[in-house]
This record gives C-alpha cells, sequence and structure tokens, in this order.
C-alpha cells in the first residue's frame, strides 16, 4: 500500500531561557493511504507539535525542526518554499484544531470562509463556491444550510462550527486530515456525531487520517494503526487489536490499565507512580524508567531505541531488546 | 441506609437575562429548575450531564455560594439559606469545595502551606503555631511532603496542584466536599491517582462527597448513587449498579452508549442523539429532551414528566417509562 505519509527522523525542538526543550526527539512514522493512525500520548508528549511541524507551524526564532524529513506523496515539505506549502496546506493537508471556536474568524460570516478554499484552491468561481459550500454544509449533517452560510461563527454551537471546521478541511478533497483532539472540548453525546461523522466522510473517500489524541477511548474507536508518544519519542507502535489486547511498553500497559471502564469496575484504578519527566532534564535514560515497575539497570543509564518485535509492531524497551535481537 | 446529609428541595436558580434601554430583566436562564435530591453520609453522589446541564449550578447553590431563586436546601437539617450569616459563617468548615482548574484555584503569590493553613486561621480553629503541623500532616494524606508546605504554586504539575486543592478543603476535617470537575484537566495517569486518592480520603475520613463531572466513567467508579442532569432538570436518579444495568431514561441511554470504550472492534448498540442541546434560556416545552429524543411522541412536547419513583431506590422523569 502506498505511504501518504512518511516522516523520517523528525527532531523539533524549542529554545527556552532555561535551556533547550525537545519537544519531538528523532521520530518516525508512517500513514498509508487510507488509513488512520492515532497518536496518543499525555500533555507535553509531542503530539500536538508533530502535527504542527508537518503543517509547518512551528514558529522561529524559539522553536525550530533541527532535523528529519516529512515526506508527502514523495516530496520533502520542510524543503519547500512558503508559496509551495500554501498550495498542499488546506489543499492537499487539511487540519481540525481541538477549539473550533476559535479557529474561525469571529467577523467573517461561515460561508466565506467555507468558499476561501474553495476559490484559492480549486479556483471555482464564486458562484460555484457557494453552491459547494452549501454541499458541505448539509454533508457535515446541518440542516438549514442556507441559512447557516451566512450566519456567523458566534451564532452556532461548539458541536455545529466543529462541523463546519471538518467542512472546511474536506472541502478540497485532501489526501490527509489531520485532527488534533478534534473532539476534546465537546460533550460525549456531540463527540459521537462527530466521530460518526469522519468515519463515514473517510469511507467515502480516501482520505488518510492522522488523529492525535489523549483519549485512549476515541482512539480504540478510529484507529486502524496506534503510535503512543511519550516526552517526545515514540515508545510503542502497532495495529490497534494487537496494541490494546498485547501492549508490550510498561507505559502502555499503565495507561490502558488506569483507564476507567464503563461497566469494568475495580475497587482500585492502577495508577501509574510519579509524573512526567521534566523535558528540561532529560537524561540519556529511558525517560519513563523512574516510573516503570519493571526497571533494570540498564534503563537508567541507556535510551533504548525503538525496533520492530513483529509484523508492523514497535516498542522502544530494554525487556524486548533480546526478543528485538532475534527477529 | 444512613441519614441524609444534604437534602435540597424543588431548587430552583434562575439567572436574570437583562437588555433593552433601561437593562430590564427579558428572560431568565433557568440554569437549575426545580431539582430534589438528598444525600446520605458517606455516600459519594455523582452528578452528571452535559455543558449547560446546570450541575455546577447545583453544588454552587447547596453551598450557598450562589443564592437560590427558590426551594430548599437542608444541611443537617439547617436551611442553609435562611440562616443568618454568622450560624451559616459556622457550618462553613464542615462543607468545601474543590474546582475543576487546579491552575486558577491557587494564588500565584501565596506558599502552598499558607495557602492551605489560611482557612484554620480564618475560622479561628487553631492558633498560628499550631499550624505547620496540621497542614504538613494533611499534606501527607493527600500524597505531598511536608517540604512542599513552603513552595509556590508554579513549581506543581496539574495533579500535585489538584492535590493541593484536595488538602485545603480537607484540612477543616469537613463532612461534605463538592467536587466540581476534579479530574477533568488531568491526564489519564495522574486522573486515576487522583480518583484512588478521593476514594481513600472518604475510607479514612467517612467524607460525604458531591462528585459533579461528564465524564461517566469516572463517575462509575467513584460514586454510590448519580444524578443525570439534562438542561436543568433531573432525568433519572438510582444507585450506580442499578443505573448502569438498567437506565431508564434515554437520554441516560444516549450518554451511556456515547461514551467511547477503549476496546477496538467492540461491537455495540449506540443510540446517536440528533442536533445540539437546546438553550437554557429558551429550553423546550414539555419534557426538555423531546426535541433530541429518539423516542418522543406528541405527549413529550405537552406535558412536563413527573420525577417518579419506579422502585430499586431509582428515580425517573419520563412519560415512556
Amino acid at each position: 500500500m502506498k505511504n501518504t505519509l512518511e516522516i523520517d527522523h523528525l527532531s523539533t525542538y524549542f529554545y527556552t531561557d532555561e535551556g533547550t526543550v525537545k519537544a519531538i526527539d528523532d521520530i518516525s512514522l508512517r500513514v498509508r493511504e487510507g488509513e488512520t493512525v492515532c497518536i496518543v500520548g499525555e500533555s507535553g508528549c509531542g503530539k500536538s507539535m508533530t502535527a504542527m511541524s508537518i503543517m509547518g507551524l512551528i514558529e522561529g526564532p524559539s522553536g525550530k525542526v533541527v532535523n528529519g524529513r516529512i515526506g508527502f506523496e514523495g516530496e520533502d515539505l520542510l524543503k519547500m518554499s512558503k508559496n509551495e506549502l500554501r498550495t498542499i496546506r488546506g489543499h492537499e493537508i487539511a487540519m481540525i484544531f481541538q477549539e473550533p471556536m476559535s479557529s474561525l474568524n469571529p467577523v467573517l460570516p461561515i460561508g466565506q470562509q467555507i468558499t476561501e478554499p474553495l476559490m484559492e484552491h480549486l479556483k471555482l468561481s464564486k458562484k460555484e463556491a457557494r453552491k459547494r459550500a452549501i454541499e458541505l454544509i448539509e454533508q457535515v449533517g446541518i440542516s438549514r444550510a442556507e441559512q447557516i452560510f451566512d450566519s456567523y461563527p458566534h451564532e452556532l454551537s461548539g458541536g455545529m462550527l466543529q462541523r463546519i471546521m471538518i467542512a472546511i478541511a474536506i472541502s478540497c478533497n485532501p489526501k490527509l486530515l489531520i485532527a488534533d483532539e478534534p473532539t476534546t472540548a465537546l460533550d460525549v453525546t456531540i463527540q459521537a456525531q462527530i466521530l460518526d461523522m469522519l468515519r463515514e466522510i473517510k469511507a467515502h473517500s480516501n482520505m488518510s487520517i492522522l488523529l492525535i489524541t489523549h483519549d485512549l477511548g476515541v482512539v480504540a474507536e478510529m484507529a486502524d494503526y496506534v503510535i503512543v508518544m511519550y516526552s517526545g519519542k515514540i515508545v510503542e507502535e502497532g495495529e490497534v487489536v494487537e496494541l490494546f489486547n498485547h501492549p508490550r511498553h510498561p507505559y502502555t500497559q499503565g495507561l490502558l490499565k488506569s483507564k476507567p471502564i464503563i461497566n469494568q469496575r475495580q475497587d482500585q484504578l492502577y495508577s501509574i507512580p510519579g509524573q512526567v519527566p521534566n523535558p528540561l532534564s532529560l537524561t540519556e535514560s529511558c525517560y519513563f524508567h523512574d516510573r516503570c515497575g519493571q526497571c533494570m539497570s540498564i534503563c537508567q543509564s541507556k535510551q533504548p531505541q525503538l525496533r520492530d518485535i513483529a509484523d508492523r509492531q514497535k516498542v522502544a524497551c530494554w525487556l524486548y531488546e533480546e526478543a528485538a535481537i532475534h527477529v | 441506609m444512613s441519614e441524609p446529609i444534604v437534602e435540597v428541595r424543588n431548587l430552583k436558580k434562575y439567572f436574570p437575562i437583562t437588555g433593552g434601554l433601561f437593562n430590564r430583566t427579558i428572560g431568565h436562564v433557568k440554569a437549575v429548575d426545580d431539582i430534589s435530591l438528598s444525600i446520605r453520609a458517606g455516600e459519594t453522589f455523582g452528578l452528571v450531564g452535559e455543558s449547560g446541564s446546570g450541575k455546577s449550578t447545583v453544588g454552587r447553590t447547596i453551598l450557598r455560594l450562589t443564592d437560590k431563586t427558590s426551594g430548599e436546601v437542608l444541611f443537617k437539617g439547617k436551611d442553609l439559606h435562611t440562616l443568618p450569616p454568622k450560624e451559616l459563617r459556622k457550618l462553613r468548615p464542615q462543607m468545601q469545595l474543590i474546582f475543576q482548574d487546579p491552575y486558577s484555584s491557587l494564588n500565584p503569590r501565596v506558599r502552598v502551606g499558607d495557602a492551605i493553613g489560611e482557612a484554620l486561621l480564618d475560622h479561628g480553629l487553631m492558633q498560628k503555631g499550631e499550624i505547620r503541623d496540621h497542614v504538613e500532616e494533611v499534606l501527607a494524606a493527600c500524597g505531598l511532603s511536608s517540604y512542599h508546605y513552603d513552595r509556590f504554586p508554579h513549581e506543581f504539575s496539574g495533579g500535585q496542584r489538584q492535590r493541593i486543592g484536595i488538602a485545603r478543603a480537607l484540612v477543616l476535617n469537613p463532612d461534605l466536599i463538592i467536587a466540581d470537575e476534579p479530574v477533568s484537566a488531568l491526564d489519564v495517569s495522574i486522573q486515576a491517582q487522583i480518583i484512588n486518592l478521593f476514594r481513600g480520603l472518604q475510607e479514612s475520613q467517612g467524607l460525604t462527597y458531591l462528585f459533579i463531572s461528564h465524564d461517566l466513567s469516572v463517575v462509575e467508579h467513584l460514586c454510590t448513587r448519580i444524578g443525570v442532569m439534562y438542561l436543568g432538570s433531573m432525568m433519572e436518579t438510582a444507585p450506580r449498579d442499578e443505573l448502569f444495568r438498567n437506565p431508564l431514561h434515554p437520554y441516560t441511554k444516549a450518554l451511556l452508549s456515547a461514551v467511547p470504550i477503549p476496546i477496538p472492534k467492540l461491537k455495540r448498540e449506540r443510540i446517536v442523539l440528533k442536533g445540539d442541546i437546546p438553550s437554557p434560556a429558551n429550553p423546550p416545552s414539555g419534557c426538555k429532551f423531546h426535541t433530541r429524543c429518539p423516542f418522543a411522541t406528541e405527549i413529550c412536547k405537552a406535558e412536563v414528566p413527573v420525577f417518579r419513583h419506579v422502585g430499586h431506590d431509582h428515580y425517573v422523569a419520563c412519560h415512556l417509562v
């Protein structure tokens, strides 16, 4: 199968007064055509920065993509000029953000914001764009499309605005949709609607989705392939069923165990002790070692590499190092 | 069954909407619209609902942080809303609140130990010299260390700050703690630590909780009885196991089926609700849920359903049950 997105050895650093923060530290990932890949992790693990790096939204001088290659349809996005990027962003790669309320321009009517990329990228006339925009509004499940076309963002609810964001994102039939916590700010019943809709849109097109979330429930519902990040590194990845049923990395195991599940009540929830390390004081160790129940001496002095342990399954942990060598 | 520590009867809280030339009241947001509930000593009552359901307003009105519009709130048999200020203040240490955002609920310029101990001084419960020892004890009970006493809030992570918030409520040795979305801002691994802390403290201190949350999976783990709110009204209350095994209200069913479960390829029946939550300033007639209810009939549009007992301590407000 063809890869839509190929990221190799990407590193994004932020330079602060106190030191360098390695927000993303040498990660590689693939998103196949038509596949949904979820990046999951806790705050500060670098999942959103991955999305921002792909879109070229890391702002200097404090932040910088220092190394790597972001291959999209065979071309390196990092080598492109601003103008070349403009023709791809919002056209072939689209993005939806967590906060629909703050991602739309409050002083422009909804319709104008949907037609803009249609006229810019697909070169539609104003009239054609309007017709297409109304179709899109209907496609994302909003009735009264004509009326909504002329409304302003403050007149709509959060769930409706997120639908509009999705309508804008899919307007140019992107090959890749990056969704950064698209349902986190929404209520559960609205979240269910939005996730259903994303699945439906994907079923009718060959779009790839890179979904970034902290919610393992959303991952289980949406993903084909899952990437688990911790402190800027990928610690484990694999196909969704395998990863949920047989998590290998102690962090993934802990995450899955500490999530309360409806109708599976336990008296005491498992919790990972301690907290995420300070990104300014990371050492040459496994970043998870001081929270890990199976920590060995090597974990404190040397960082494990992400290795293949089976077909489409990788883990970065010393516990599997021997198994990895035999593959 | 133990005695109720809090009894809420027909509580209403309307916020006026003002407008026009003279800022006259032109309508009301019915944040809490005729709610009754009782919380028994030692139990954890979970209040769930989506944004705008009024669950936080219920918590704040119980504590008389906002005045009621009508109805009664009895705390250990005394009506908090008619009590003279002096007597109310005497009761305050017995009921405490924990907030959602551990970042904005701590004063950045006050040392954590002082922030926790302040209430003890304020209520004259302890002398200045005794406070430090007591606060250090409470810090330890909340999973922090005595050296944290002299630190400032910015030196703590989100999970630790929430522990400070809990310590601050706990230091007064309260009977009732109202926790408003205390784990929503935390990461999964930290959230589990705080949920366990809530449980442990309840066992060791005999606390009663009113736990306000939008997350049903958290509520299931922590609460003994659960009330489901929608647009200012109580839709259903039941003991936890009863509610999860036998949800009766269509809204409860939809809410339960909408929670994503971290099991891939799980087959389950999902009730996807249509449309958005209506505005509480202009709620639908009859049953407030009828605009989104997949089973609504004519009677639902016309008549407000009665909140009634259906056995097993299970109450529901629905025409179809």
